[in-house]
């Protein structure tokens, strides 16, 4: 006797229904897909009757091109011995540093890009063109060499090390056993670890329109130029197709190379991390990291001492102008109401992006085929906020028949950040939820545990934790998004960093002092979010 | 090989599960009485959990399975009076002995006065009597698959399912284990279902012993 051939539909323990999906899905499909695929088709309409020479164009990919695979070489060549020193020898210290290493990639790209012009002002850095070039690479690499020492320092930290002692033993020398045997182990980490670099750098727009000085021009600056200054919209929505085919080729050969790389790998054990041996080991720790604390430490003083160096000497005196309540010239706000109004942004941006977050986690871990709903919702990832930004321009600003406008409502910019972090916190997220065993949500339904209270009573004191941290992630993005803000923001309402770009731009010394001011406030307003939230306790304080 | 729908107790007719195209359990037909306990046994991937899972409720099946007549397929999970054990215990990580004991008490919302007695005799019950406020974590594989079981019985379970509850522990252990959980089942008259591949822990707990291989279910 054999099973009948229907077979009825798995009960639900949990929260799990498909219906979950539908808010995500909903507000992913009106924020990000219809702008994203109005901009391609605009853009494909425009190509031909469009103003902008080729020769420019071509310019600005290869800028592109150019410093992103320096940014990625000079971050790899600072990161590997920076993440050899932090996971593979044992020191005082160590875990203390490893965290530390993380705050640079927290950091706004416009506090980043502040800092080295603070560095570089009034330098040989600032006035030519390949000075900017090298500032530029330079904030690449203070920006991702926490990638780098985040994704391969733990496989590096877990490689066997009995392959090695063979490799020597069979007469290899040290240098050559690691070689042949701990960098083919390494080797599909540090493609990850290189392409993640390469598409930041590529989408790194703040940094670029701040140190670039008009004369370099990525593909990002190029949209922005066309569609703020020249108002060409059609010519940046060409461009944005090319940024867009540039992020995808990207993430198309990483995981190429990944697929292909795969299995070569050496057994993992525990962590081989070692103490080092004698004066010349730690000779070898200082030397290993030294280069990436002067890329962190130096231009984040200059920015701080910047800030604090007035006319009348040492003072506080830019950070009294920020909070005097005056309007600045230029933007009709004053910067304590920008801050004001970023934080409020920083507070929907959480909330939403983390209930959106959690719908898709439920259904993706939980429906047989919510997986395609968790790579819909990271498609965003393989945009660059600045196309998020002229994307939801060329389609959101529209009214309503009712006369509603989100401009008007002031949920334009929410939106887009909403759009730019959801993919971050539904990679948080998903994993926490996955790693709660079905049997123990079984446990409790049998117990008596409706599905609703499976999840409040079960998962929820389980995965809380991650449901902070992913707070805090979307909080932090939205307080630094630069990019998407810039096309999006209305003139009177600026964020903190429109507004910061806004006082760069200005003449005076004033001004820019103001603007140090202000980022040294946006830095500690970002990581304030970023330590509060990946506090054990935040966890207990959401319920 | 007769079966007879009706009467007290438990009763599968024609119980299949399947995942995909993998048939785990096919046509098992199974009556247990009330109080009785019933050891299956059979080589791992022979479909024993699966069909656990089935009364449980926990995945779907076909074919027909009632409780006093009573046909349990629209009953969901947490409606079947069904307690579940299983072999690593599966206690809530972030919930005290105590805690975890009266989870099903508190779905049930009986106050905390009656919570705590009902506690209190359970830890005596299988032999944990104190530790009420330790953390799941801080306990042997033996204590946890002591609080798993006090866990299930907190609730009064029509029917209890043990599956492979003394499988994680060392040989020594599981005899005087089983011993003692076969007491405690006889003592309270619990209608249970024992799944495992062990035959000696089977004819150590058990009143009655069938056996289940790729998927069939055969009475001894």
């Amino acid at each position: 006797m054999t099973a009948r051939g229907t077979t009825r539909r798995p009960p639900r323990l949990s929260l799990e229904s498909w219906w979950l999906g539908v808010a995500p899905l909903g507000f992913l499909a009106v924020f990000f897909a219809w702008p994203t695929t109005a901009l391609i088709a605009r853009g494909l309409g425009d190509a031909v009757g469009s103003a902008l020479p080729w020769s420019r164009m071509a310019d600005a990919a290869l800028t592109t091109l150019t410093l992103s695979s320096l940014g990625m070489v000079l971050t790899l060549a600072i990161g590997l011995p920076a993440a050899w020193a932090l996971f593979r020898r044992r020191w005082p210290g160590a875990r203390f540093a490893t965290a530390l290493a993380t705050v640079p990639f927290v950091l706004p790209t416009i506090v980043v890009a502040t800092a080295f012009r603070a560095l570089t002002r009034g330098t040989v850095l600032a006035d030519t063109k390949s000075g900017m070039l090298a500032t530029i690479v330079a904030a690449f690499v203070f920006f991702n060499v926490a990638v780098v020492v985040r994704v391969v320092g733990p496989v590096w930290a877990q490689l066997d090390d009995r392959q090695f002692w063979a490799a020597r033993t069979l007469g290899a020398s040290s240098f050559r056993a690691a070689m042949n045997v701990h960098l083919p182990a390494l080797t599909p980490a540090i493609v990850a670890a290189g392409a993640t670099v390469w598409l930041f750098c590529s989408s790194s727009f703040g940094v670029v329109i701040v140190l670039g000085g008009g004369s370099v021009a990525t593909i990002d600056t190029e949209i922005w130029l066309q569609a703020n200054r020249f108002l060409d919209l059609g010519a940046a929505a060409f461009l944005g197709i090319a940024q867009i085919l540039v992020v995808t080729s990207t993430l198309l050969i990483a995981s190429l190379l990944r697929g292909r790389l795969r299995g070569n790998g050496l057994a993992r054990g525990a962590t081989q991390a070692k103490r080092p041996s004698g004066p010349r080991g730690v000779v070898a720790i200082a030397t290993a990291l030294t280069p990436a604390l002067l890329v962190f430490a130096v231009p984040l003083s200059a920015l701080v001492w910047r800030s604090v160096r007035t006319r009348h000497g040492i003072g506080f005196d830019y950070y009294a102008r920020l909070f005097d309540g005056q309007p600045l010239a230029g933007v009709a706000s004053s910067a304590a109401s920008a801050a004001g109004r970023s934080l409020t942004i920083a507070v929907v941006t959480a909330t939403v992006a983390t209930t959106l977050a959690l719908a898709v986690a439920l259904v993706a871990t939980r429906r047989r085929r919510g997986g395609w709903l968790h790579i819909g919702v990271l498609l965003p990832l393989g945009v660059s906020s600045v196309v998020v930004g002229l994307g939801s321009l060329l389609t959101l600003t529209r009214r309503l028949p009712g006369g509603f406008s989100l401009v008007d409502a002031n949920l334009l910019v929410p939106a887009a950040h909403i759009v730019v972090a959801l993919p971050l916190a539904a990679t948080v997220i998903a994993p926490a939820l996955r790693a709660v065993d079905p049997r123990l949500r079984a446990a409790a339904a049998t117990l008596g545990a409706s599905p609703l209270r499976v999840f409040a009573h079960v998962e929820w004191p389980l995965i809380r934790r991650s449901v902070a941290m992913a707070a805090g992630i979307a909080a932090a993005v939205s307080l630094g998004e630069f990019g998407a803000t810039t096309f999006l923001v209305r003139p009177g309402a600026p964020t903190l960093p429109t507004l910061i770009f806004h006082l760069l731009g200005r003449p005076g010394a004033e001004n820019l002092g103001m603007a140090f001011a202000a980022c040294v406030l946006l830095a500690g307003m970002t990581l304030a979010v970023a330590m509060v939230s990946d506090n054990p306790r935040a966890g207990r304080m959401m319920t | 090989m007769t079966t007879h729908d009706g009467g007290a107790g438990l009763t599968l007719h024609g119980v299949g599960v399947r995942y995909g195209d993998v048939v785990a359990v096919a046509g098992a037909n199974l009556t247990v009485d009330v109080g009785e306990i019933v050891a299956v046994t059979g080589p791992s991937g022979g479909g024993k959990s699966s069909l656990l899972s089935a009364i449980a409720g926990i995945v779907a099946y076909t074919g027909r399975i009632a409780w006093n007549d009573e046909d349990l397929a629209s009953v969901p999970v947490h409606r079947r009076g069904v307690g579940l054990v299983f072999q690593d215990g599966q206690l809530f990580p972030h919930r005290s002995v105590a805690r975890n004991i009266e989870f099903g008490l508190e779905m049930a919302k009986v106050p905390a006065a009656r919570r705590r007695e009902v506690v209190t005799e359970l830890l005596d019950l299988v032999g944990l009597a104190g530790l009420g406020d330790r953390a799941p974590t801080d306990l042997s594989g033996g204590q946890r698959q002591r609080v798993a079981l006090a866990r299930s019985l907190a609730v009064a379970p029509r029917v209890l399912l043990l599956d492979e509850p003394l499988s994680s522990l060392d040989a020594s252990l599981r005899d005087r284990l089983g011993a003692e959980m076969r007491d405690i089942l006889k003592a309270r008259g619990t209608t249970t279902i024992l799944v495992t591949h062990d035959e000696a822990e089977a004819e150590l707990i058990a009143t009655r012993v069938v056996r289940i291989d790729a998927g069939t279910l055969q009475q001894l």
